[in-house]
């Protein structure tokens, strides 16, 4: 498996979580942080006239929103769209649990500006049911008893998702590593890789995906 | 009241009636100890479930806190002018405001409560004042456009410079001198413990609303009850005034066991803007201000003869609270005085306050610390009188809980848990594989635990309605912390009343909506609350036994419950569905309510532990690999298989971390600061980082007189011996012994290199 590409950590077409951060640039992680670096310089305010004006396509349906640009991908599905179903653990890259489906590939809601998201096609958790009815990678979750707080398990999912997208066979080894950009301090990782093998099989099988 | 909020040795508290039967044991369940998913996955995966940060209320402002960036400083000057002219700025608090004026935290280890916000700040983190605004973008500018100017105070920030407080906390019994002097071999070794941080997945935090004088918070909380008294006692509300919710909250492991200091800057921003407040800390704030696990560091002595009796424990050790305590220091001296049988023990415990966050208790609070210490030197010592690991221990296994007056233990699952786990990981032939060659070495370990609680105990009401369809309510006051509480419930419920987990609809974790239950902390909702859930479903279900009697005629004593209806054991064509008895149809719903009875008179209630691993260690990186883990668990009867297997998993690789990976950092020579306040410097284990190959044992002694489900607590001794195996196995693989935690690739290399034993 790990011949058909050339980086195997990048298999899920996503990104480790200690990969990532090396591309973020301290800027982006100062406007994400909560604790002040306060006192050594006047910081700039954002003007508050400059919304701007984005359509956002998640769960196939399009959004015409005002944002400011320096809005995450994630504070506008949580909390102007209320998909809370993506969830918020570090705003900074480093823990999955907001991870979301942009064009196909697992990324940091968090890391994502709202305005960045434009054009693309973005699939949240709630995105995955049909109707009711729960999506192959959920199945397999439940099955598997693949969470304990339950509080990354959107993220897991939806990591789960992208890496079945782009290698719907994948060796445990592959599953470990592909999930691995994803924390979960209960640590279910053994009944997650699990389900992560089960939804690829009942993928294959056909049925709900 | 902050004491009794202390779950592992809780003040008296009232106690909730006696049951009004006691069900027998179950002899053989349907239901209780199968592997069922969790009654709320679907809800889980979907992303329905509604945790207290997700919620959204109509009007809501978000609150954000300004933080003290320095270990110990006093400030100076506050100027709130040009943050108040932002745009969406609504509320500013500062100390002086006369909202906060007398509002005080009173979660202090001194005498001298601590006012809510902050003008002399005594750890990083400290709040000194606080913002709401129309958005979260907006809070941060204003915190940030607030002029604050520190006169920075000399900090101390670790142990070795910090003063000890008051006399030391001393346990004894026995004769440690004459102890020692008859053994035949005395070791003595200092360890230390790195200073480990809960971090849950979900950030603590809480929105908060008032109507009138009713405020009503729902806050990611391991308990509501506790939350409601101090909300209550620190605005100086009538219980009846506060109403909490934690129907679903993302992890606590201890540190939301308490509500926060920012729970109540939430509810006066709130007050003032007469606006409901979204206050949820970032990932930083939480590593600061949210609680941890202290560093220890310990000296132990010990004494044995050849044939492998221990004679005698010496155990002295320090620790912080932090700059105060929140709960959760202490009992790092437990295992010394209670895991082994041993006649003459000597605990001295002290602390010392640095310029540090707060500790709130963090699962098995100075338990894993003790393990380190104590399984440790179990290994050394059964090297220096050639005696198997396994074996020493299995020659000092005591019955009775020594430290505890010797009174017996309910069932003692230490033994068992250590044969059947040596059998099932290979001991005997994984201690006995001949050694490597080349820089990868591998190595076995184990360690062995008790966890002090574990056996729960009183008040806990519950209340099961069954419908007029058949249908069920279960109303329980706990949280499921993600331990599946819920789960297992449902599972005792549908066990007595015959019924579809599917039928069963459950409430929990709210204050207006539930009765009271403690705290989920400390392994103890299980043992505390399944009994009172199985009394209340046996109540409903003698009540309608009672009601088919009397409609019918019969003897209730012939009539069982199955399959929806009331049958006859003598006849067994006398059938009565349950939805056509006359009671049901009359009252449309049958209530049962059942109590948590009080534990065994004169007996201890523990769960136990032993845990198995194989390492690999490369001697040239100092990398080490855990390859696998057996886990043998006494926590008496298994409510769910696979919930059980799923947390002692999750307790072994947050074990690993503080094994391998885990340790804050604190700038201790200059600044105080803590220098890796993320989840990529403070370093938690990925899918990774959790061994491939984990096994689980149940090993279920029949413990009938615990409580009448025979359910002990598993949540804490998952954890308690995982890195002490650790160490053990590191040991064996490279024959040097590191007795400083985490066990990092450059510790491993430069004890090598002090032996030369480099590859």
């Amino acid at each position: 498996m790990g011949r058909k590409r050339k980086h195997p950590e990048k298999a899920a077409g996503g990104v480790t979580r200690r990969g990532f951060i090396g591309s973020v640039g301290a800027g982006a992680v100062a406007a994400a942080t909560g604790v002040a670096r306060r006192g050594e310089s006047t910081p700039e305010i954002t003007d508050p006239e400059g919304m701007v004006q984005v359509a956002l396509r998640v769960n196939g349906r399009t959004h015409r929103m005002l944002v400011e640009p320096r809005w995450t991908l994630l504070f506008v599905l949580r909390e102007r769209l209320g998909l809370t179903g993506t969830k918020v653990g570090c705003e900074r890259g480093e823990c999955g649990s907001c991870t979301v489906l942009i064009d196909g590939l697992p990324r940091y809601a968090c890391m994502t500006l709202a305005v960045e998201a434009e054009g693309a096609e973005v699939v949240t958790v709630e995105g995955l049911l049909d109707g009711e009815e729960l999506g192959a990678v959920q199945k397999a979750f439940v099955e598997e008893d693949a969470m304990q707080c339950g509080y990354c398990t959107p993220g897991q999912v939806m990591a789960a998702e992208g890496l079945l997208l782009a290698n719907p066979s994948p060796t445990f080894e592959e599953i470990r590593r592909g999930m691995s950009g994803n924390l979960c301090r209960c640590a279910a990782y053994p009944h997650i890789v699990k389900a992560v093998d089960r939804a690829a099989t009942a993928k294959k099988k056909g049925g709900p995906q | 009241m902050t004491r009794d909020a202390k779950y592992w040795a809780p003040e008296p508290t009232p106690e909730t009636p006696e049951p009004s039967g006691y069900p027998a044991p179950w002899k053989k369940t349907e239901v209780v100890g199968k592997p069922l998913p969790r009654v709320d996955a679907y809800q889980r995966v979907s992303g329905a479930a509604v945790y207290p940060s997700d919620l959204i209320l109509p009007d809501m402002l978000y609150g954000a806190v300004l933080r003290c960036p320095h270990a110990h400083a006093r400030v100076t000057k506050l100027d709130v002018t040009a943050a108040a002219k932002l745009p969406g700025v609504v509320v500013i608090l500062t100390p002086t405001s006369p909202e906060t004026e007398g509002i005080t935290w009173p979660y202090y280890d001194g005498t001298e409560p601590v006012p809510i916000l902050s003008t002399t700040c005594t750890f990083e983190g400290e709040p000194v004042a606080a913002v709401a605004a129309e958005t979260p973008q907006q809070a941060a500018d204003a915190v940030r456009a607030v002029t604050v100017e520190y006169e920075i105070l000399p900090q101390i920030s670790d142990l070795a410079h910090a003063t000890v407080n008051g006399e030391p906390q001393v346990y004894a019994r026995g004769d440690t001198a004459a102890g020692f002097a008859e053994a035949d071999v005395v070791l003595e070794r200092t360890y230390r413990t790195a200073c480990e941080i809960q971090s849950p997945m979900e950030l603590h935090g809480c929105v908060v609303r008032w109507d009138g004088n009713h405020l009503t918070a729902w806050e990611s909380l391991q308990g509501v009850f506790w939350m409601q008294m101090q909300y209550a006692q620190v605005l100086g509300l009538p219980l009846a005034s506060v109403t909490v919710n934690a129907a679903y909250m993302g992890g606590g492991f201890g540190s939301k066991l308490t509500i926060s200091r920012e729970s109540i800057i939430a509810a006066l921003l709130a007050r003032k803007a007469a606006r409901p407040v979204k206050l949820f800390l970032s990932r930083e704030e939480a590593m600061l201000v949210t609680g941890n696990r202290p560093g220890v560091d310990m000296t132990l002595k010990a004494g044995v003869k050849s044939d492998g009796t221990l004679t005698a424990f010496e155990f002295t050790d320090l620790s912080s609270p932090g700059a105060f305590s929140e709960g959760g220091e202490g009992l790092n001296d437990w295992l010394i005085r209670d895991l082994y049988t041993c006649p003459n023990v000597r605990c001295e415990t002290s602390f010392a306050t640095i310029n540090a966050g707060p500790v709130r208790p963090f699962r098995a609070p100075g338990h894993p610390q003790g393990a380190w210490a104590l399984e440790q030197m179990m290994d050394e010592l059964a090297e220096a009188v050639d005696l198997d690991p396994v074996d020493l221990r299995l020659r000092n296994v005591p019955s009775v809980s020594q430290a505890r007056g010797n009174r017996p233990y309910t069932t003692t699952g230490l033994e068992p848990c250590m044969v059947e786990g040596a059998k099932a990981f290979g001991w005997q032939a994984a201690r006995t594989a001949p050694a490597q060659t080349g820089h990868i070495k591998r190595g076995v370990g184990m360690g062995a635990c008790l966890w002090i609680a574990g056996g729960g105990g009183p008040p806990s009401t519950v209340i099961v309605k069954l419908y007029s369809d058949g249908s069920v309510n279960l109303n329980m006051g706990a949280s499921d912390i993600g331990t599946g509480t819920k789960t297992w419930a449902a599972m005792i419920v549908a066990e007595e009343l015959d019924v579809e987990v599917g039928r069963i609809q459950i409430e929990n974790a709210d204050t207006r909506a539930t009765q009271f239950a403690t705290s989920s902390g400390g392994s103890k909702t299980t043992p505390s609350d399944s009994p009172a859930v199985r009394e209340a479903a046996y109540n409903v279900k003698k009540k309608l036994i009672e009601m088919a009697a009397e409609e019918h005629d019969l003897d209730p004593t012939d009539l069982r419950l199955a399959d929806g209806a009331v049958l006859s054991r003598s006849d067994p064509s006398k059938s009565f569905p349950v939805t056509e008895l006359q009671g049901v149809r009359r009252q449309r719903v049958v209530v049962g309510v059942g109590y948590r009875g009080p534990n065994p008179e004169g007996k201890v209630v523990c769960p136990f532990a032993a845990q198995f691993c194989e390492v690999e260690v490369n001697t040239r990186t100092g990398e080490v690999r855990v390859l696998r883990f057996v886990a043998a668990h006494e926590s008496g009867r298994v409510l769910n298989r696979l919930t059980f297997d799923n947390q002692v998993f999750g307790g072994i690789t947050m074990g690993i971390g503080y094994a391998l990976t885990e340790q804050r950092v604190l700038d201790r020579d200059q600044t105080g600061k803590m220098v890796n306040v993320n989840l990529h410097d403070y370093k938690i284990p990925t899918a990774l980082d959790a061994p491939a190959d984990m096994s689980s044992l149940a090993i279920d002694l029949h413990d009938t007189e615990c409580n009448t489900t025979g359910a002990k607590g598993l949540g804490e001794p998952v954890t308690i011996p995982t890195a002490a195996a650790v160490a053990n196995a590191i040991y064996d693989a490279i024959g040097v012994r590191i007795t400083d935690g985490p066990i990092t690739a450059d510790r491993i290399l430069m004890a090598l290199e002090a032996q030369g034993k480099e590859a």
